[in-house]
């Protein structure tokens, strides 16, 4: 492979780390309360609000249902007004974010409500506000299934992101496409699956022992 | 409220003692609305009673008696639909989310599955009440490791709970329940997920609490064992409501109601061995013997009933079974007696028996 072709290469991948990153961080920003919301508003729950509870789970589900091709478009007028410009790197941001923000709200919510009711129970009998529930209780004890979540969420997001080469997004994703694909390149298409195949798995290694550190649960010897 | 609840309201206020009661019911209901199919189901049903100052109180009734929302009402868990819940005075039923907080900081609560936080140490979970309510750091520290060290667990303080024994996260859930300086401690089935020899240790340390710091103690249990281990008075409930209430000796001494009485039989070996019962016949046999039950309780416990039996009215007694324990410190003993059949023999025996201050009964004859 010529030294320009490594330049791409590395280029790509630094695009993709750069979307994904950002998404990931943004839509965590995003799902975290969303999912502590939704977990904790249902019928008989810390914050009921059962009306705004459905509607939100409607919303999420939507956007979920919606291949992210189709929101990659669909929400160009969106990513303007964010933006400034439909096309690039930094544009391909919002509708990564876009999609990232249900998933992790599912995900935190998911996490939250396998945290067994008795904590929840003595957590209220020792006086703690609903806050202080899911700020030292909830998110503490839901810690090592939202860790596990949020990879699943990357390693989600760097396939979204092989996507937004259509709206001129770049990342490794579209390196492949466009030189390994469209001018016949296998040795580039190559290339870009090892760099995606290493990069989940160090992302997936990682997050599981991340994961793991924070796991409390499990009697170590 | 309606007549029947305020008489019974008055007549719990009467039983109290001259003291202001701990904690006070005063005819509470709750029922849950009918959900589904299912009809509306009445948890408690004008439940009255009073708790003294430092008394360890007792409630027992099998699963579904209502026992787990009795206890809840106490710290505003569940609501009750109708009636007053006194803690201190406060009618709990009053209270909005700041004063129920508040509450909640005087009354400690411990659970069957004990519901420690995984994520936190030992220390840390002792702590966390602490936390809650806003002390600094710093002056926790000193307060925990006094109750880790009065729970005998100072040495586990930085330790996770997945590392503890079931007896041992027991022992955090105590001091986690006292590190607010509690008045009232609410047990919700403590022991029933432990063996009996945690279980023993476990109720000692309760015992040693309520007689080191003077809380007031209220547990729900299953277990009869538990009642007659550690606590000074009893109700036993049952759908709802309180079918039979008093001190703790005297309820095993004279179990009233038939679902008390399988409860007393179940640790005191009142019951009748099931090959004997069989065997029994109501009628006299000729030539047989007749079956008493003889309870020997309160201060004539100790009376020598076998020996005034057979030297004093040469009655030849056999025992078929007995046990004597103690209750609450006193010596309480059950014994299944056969003396010969004959009418007159009977008579004269369960005359003795009453002269000696004892109960005794025919339960029946045998061949």
């Amino acid at each position: 492979m010529s030294p320009d072709l490594i330049g791409l290469l590395a280029n790509s991948t630094g695009q993709t780390l750069y979307m994904v990153a950002v998404s990931a961080l943004l839509g965590t920003l995003l799902g975290l309360p969303l999912g502590v919301f939704l977990a904790t508003s249902g019928h008989g729950e810390l914050f009921e609000a059962v009306a705004v509870n459905r509607v939100l789970g409607l919303v999420v589900n939507a956007t979920r249902s919606t291949p992210f091709i189709i929101l990659v478009v669909a929400i160009i007028p969106f990513t303007r007004l964010l933006a400034g410009t439909s096309i690039g790197t930094t544009a391909a941001i919002v509708p990564l974010t876009v999609a990232a923000t249900p998933f992790i709200a599912r995900i935190i919510e998911t996490a939250i409500r396998e945290v067994d009711a008795g904590l929840i129970e003595a957590s209220r009998a020792m006086g703690a506000t609903p806050l202080q529930i899911v700020a030292k209780v909830l998110l503490p004890e839901a810690l090592p299934a939202i860790a596990l979540g949020l990879t699943l969420t990357v390693v989600s997001l760097i396939g979204y992101s092989a996507m937004v080469g259509a709206v001129g997004g770049g990342g490794l994703g579209d390196l492949g496409i466009r030189y390994g694909y469209q001018r016949f390149m296998p040795a580039v298409m190559a290339a870009v699956v090892v760099v995606l195949i290493v990069l989940v798995q160090g992302l997936q290694s990682a997050g599981e022992a991340l994961a793991r550190h924070v796991n409390k649960r499990i009697r170590r010897t | 409220m309606n007549v029947l609840a305020s008489i019974e309201a008055v007549s719990a206020a009467t039983a109290a003692s001259a003291e202001a009661p701990a904690i006070r019911f005063d005819a509470v209901s709750k029922t849950y609305p009918a959900r589904g199919r299912d009809a509306q189901v009445s948890a408690l049903d004008r439940v009255s009673l009073a708790v003294a100052p430092g008394q360890i109180y007792g409630v027992i009734g099998r699963s579904g008696a209502g026992k787990s929302t009795l206890l809840r009402v106490i710290n505003g868990l569940e609501k009750p639909s109708a009636g007053r819940v006194l803690v201190d005075g406060t009618d709990v039923v009053t209270l909005d989310g700041g004063g129920l907080r508040a509450l909640r900081r005087r009354v400690g609560m411990i659970f069957q599955h004990f519901n420690l936080l995984s994520s936190r140490t030992v220390f840390d979970n002792v702590a966390f009440p602490l936390e809650l309510a806003g002390v600094r750091r710093g002056a926790m520290a000193a307060r925990v490791d006094q109750l880790l060290d009065l729970v005998g667990l100072a040495d586990k303080r930085g330790r996770y709970p997945a590392e503890l024994s079931g007896g041992e996260k027991q022992r955090v859930g105590i001091a986690r329940a006292l590190a607010t300086e509690p008045n009232v401690l609410l047990s919700d089935e403590a022991t029933s997920a432990l063996d009996p020899e945690t279980t023993r240790s476990i109720l000692d340390l309760l015992a040693r609490v309520n007689a080191l710091t003077g809380v007031t103690i209220v547990l729900i249990t299953h277990e009869m064992q538990v009642i007659k281990e550690i606590a000074d008075r009893v109700a036993v409930i049952e759908r709802g409501r309180i079918i039979e209430e008093g001190p703790v000796y005297d309820v095993f001494a004279r179990p009233r109601t038939a679902t008390a009485k399988s409860f007393v039989a179940s640790v005191t070996g009142s019951s009748v061995p099931a090959d004997l019962a069989e065997e029994l016949s109501t009628q006299p046999i000729t030539g047989g013997r007749a079956v008493l039950r003889v309870l020997l309780t309160g201060a004539q416990a100790t009376a020598p009933i076998i020996s005034r039996l057979s030297r004093g009215a040469d009655i030849d007694v056999q025992v078929l079974a007995g046990q004597v324990d103690r209750i609450g410190g006193a010596p309480f003993g059950n014994f299944l007696l056969a003396v010969p059949g004959r009418a007159e023999v009977v008579a004269a025996a369960l005359a003795l028996v009453r002269e000696l201050g004892l109960t005794g009964e025919v339960l029946g004859y045998v061949a």
